[in-house]
């Protein structure tokens, strides 16, 4: 596909375009959130609790997004937030992604017994609601950074593994993969080289799926306790916070909850778009 | 009972002891219950004893094979919490749980069918813009938020609602939305593009050359073949209905399963986390097994292949 067809398609489907953009304006504000010369999202500032938004036409104001129940600014706290959710989230993906592909590899061109074990514990797995195995594993272990990762990994490698074992199934009877194989090329040599890319695209979907539902189950462990601990901002965790003060500080819970569903909405178009660019059968919406 | 659902109901079995066995293992890396149990500054002989009372001495693999045989007669052993066998704390809250995801599936069903279809007559319409636009939304709420967000525009701000409890039929309807949400937006989605793949399929084609109308063709071409990825979605859905309840019952302090496990985790209380957590894993197997059964019901082709 040329250059120019994609770009087509993609003006085509403005949504997936829209997905894109505002993800990549969630990535750059994260990023370089330090730099942007916010107050501290941790340093409270209690003459200052509680502050309306105030945003409006004419400007910005001190705390454009008001401030929490300590005085600590909520834009800031949203931004800093961002980091940790992406940084947890992004590197559950990819970890668990990595997990999830070698295993349906190893499932799917072998076959067999490894394609026996794997297919149950995907079973197994499936029937463990993902929140609850989450929280069962965070409570063991302790919630710290690496444990998050690697728990919300532990819950998204299925995926991966039961899409990719589908594609090699496939991939594996092609003409190209016999020949290599008829000219003596090791098991090791034939999946990185020539199954590897063939399901690559696939597993890239899956990924972009797996980011939004990572990034909702974190934010949900946090809200239950569960997630990174104060004083790091997360958007689970002002969630939960400002549950307490529903009545008086609307801002306080709903800002944080609109900028975790933004984020969620726009993995979502993207993954969306992904998937019907790659499927041509598939309706494009 | 036909030779595929044979093998399902096996898989389905070691999928249940799979999870138990999970359960067991990460509930022993949490911490000694004797511990737990006994008010802090007790002598390492009351330990000692509790321990020996409640098999901890015993070595490991021991332990688990006298777990695993209670637990197959429905033994998990005391709630630490309550002083009551595990198993009857854990059954006593499947109503409430059972009701909200039941309530929350119907609305899911019934909403999302109905978008999802009238989004795939009326293509092109307004009406399949403004069913793809919510339903994207609703795909990317997280329900605990948006279960908050009601409580304070429907119980805070004009006081339809209350805000939480149980009981009433009026405590069911913000919980059963809320859980419903993801749900009923991804039902709509799915059927939605199942019917617009349907539509283009030849033996619509011909049902229309032969001279069939629009509501024949749908009830029974369309229809009925475009529900079998549906029914297989919905499937999974309702397994994690039962698991995001969780999140769903303590916003809105539902006395359901999930809120008791995730207090039982929060406690220790070791018995009633591996007893709801085998019982929700077993509901989970049992719905996908009804799946396949509604499956040869809708499809005859799979009936045959297999």
């Amino acid at each position: 596909m040329s250059l120019l067809s994609i770009l087509r398609h993609q003006r085509a489907n403005w949504l997936g375009l829209l997905g894109g953009t505002l993800l990549v304006l969630l990535l750059v504000l994260a990023v370089a959130g330090p730099w942007l010369g916010l107050p501290d999202p941790t340093r409270g500032d209690l003459r200052a609790r509680m502050l309306a938004p105030t945003i409006s036409w004419t400007g910005l104001g001190s705390h454009p997004l008001g401030t929490d129940q300590l005085g600590r600014d909520i834009l800031s706290r949203i931004i800093a937030g961002s980091r940790v959710t992406l940084t947890i989230a992004g590197s559950a993906v990819v970890l668990g992604g990595i997990v999830g592909v070698l295993l349906g590899l190893i499932a799917g061109y072998f076959g067999g017994w490894w394609d026996r074990i794997l297919m149950r514990l995907v079973d197994i797995q499936l029937a463990f609601p993902l929140m609850l195995l989450a929280l069962l594993v965070v409570a063991a272990l302790g919630p710290s950074l690496h444990n998050l990762i690697a728990v919300l990994a532990l819950t998204s490698w299925v995926r991966y593994a039961r899409i990719i074992r589908g594609q090699v199934l496939t991939v594996r009877e092609r003409e190209f993969v016999q020949a290599v194989k008829a000219m003596g090329a090791g098991p090791v040599r034939i999946l990185i080289r020539h199954v590897l890319p063939n399901v690559l695209t696939p597993a890239l979907v899956v990924a972009t799926l797996e980011l939004a539902r990572t990034i909702v189950l974190e934010a949900g462990l946090s809200f239950l306790g569960l997630g990174i601990q104060p004083p790091s901002p997360s958007w689970g965790r002002m969630l939960a916070d400002g549950r307490t003060y529903i009545a008086s500080a609307w801002w306080i819970i709903t800002l944080p909850g609109l900028a975790l569903m933004l984020t969620v909405l726009s993995v979502n178009l993207l993954g969306d778009w992904l998937r019907d660019w790659l499927d041509p059968r598939s309706e494009r919406s | 009972m036909p030779a595929h659902l044979t093998s399902r109901l096996g898989e389905g079995l070691i999928a249940i002891w799979g999870v138990v066995t999970i359960v067991f293992v990460v509930s022993r890396l949490l911490g000694d219950p004797a511990v737990l149990l006994l008010p802090i500054g007790a002598s390492e002989a009351q330990l000692q004893e509790l321990r020996t009372q409640l098999g901890l001495d015993q070595p490991l693999p021991q332990q688990y094979l006298t777990f695993l045989f209670n637990a197959l007669r429905g033994d998990f052993g005391q709630s630490f919490q309550f002083g009551r066998p595990a198993l009857d704390v854990v059954f006593e809250r499947l109503p409430a749980t059972a009701m909200l995801a039941g309530a929350a599936l119907a609305i899911g069903i019934l909403i999302g069918g109905l978008a999802g279809a009238l989004a795939a007559i009326y293509r092109g319409s307004l009406i399949e813009a403004v069913v793809l636009l919510v339903a994207l939304l609703g795909q990317a709420t997280p329900s605990f938020w948006l279960g908050i967000m009601l409580i304070l525009f429907f119980a805070v701000q004009l006081g339809w609602l209350p805000t939480g409890g149980y009981g009433t039929w009026q405590n069911l309807v913000l919980p059963a939305v809320t859980l419903a949400c993801f749900t009923t937006a991804s039902i709509a989605r799915l059927l939605r593009s199942s019917m617009l793949d349907v539509m283009r399929d030849d033996y619509v084609r011909t049902a229309y050359a032969k001279g069939l109308g629009p509501r024949r063709v749908f009830t029974w071409h369309v229809g009925r073949n475009s529900l079998i990825p549906v029914v297989t979605m919905t499937g999974i859905l309702a397994g994690e209905l039962l698991g995001g309840a969780a999140v769903t019952e303590t916003v809105f302090g539902w006395p359901g399963v999930g809120r008791l496990i995730v207090q039982a985790i929060e406690t220790k209380d070791f018995p009633v986390v591996q007893a709801g957590v085998a019982i929700v894993a077993a509901i989970f197997v049992a719905v996908n097994l009804l799946v396949d059964l509604l499956y040869t019901l809708i499809d005859p082709r799979i009936r045959q292949s297999r």
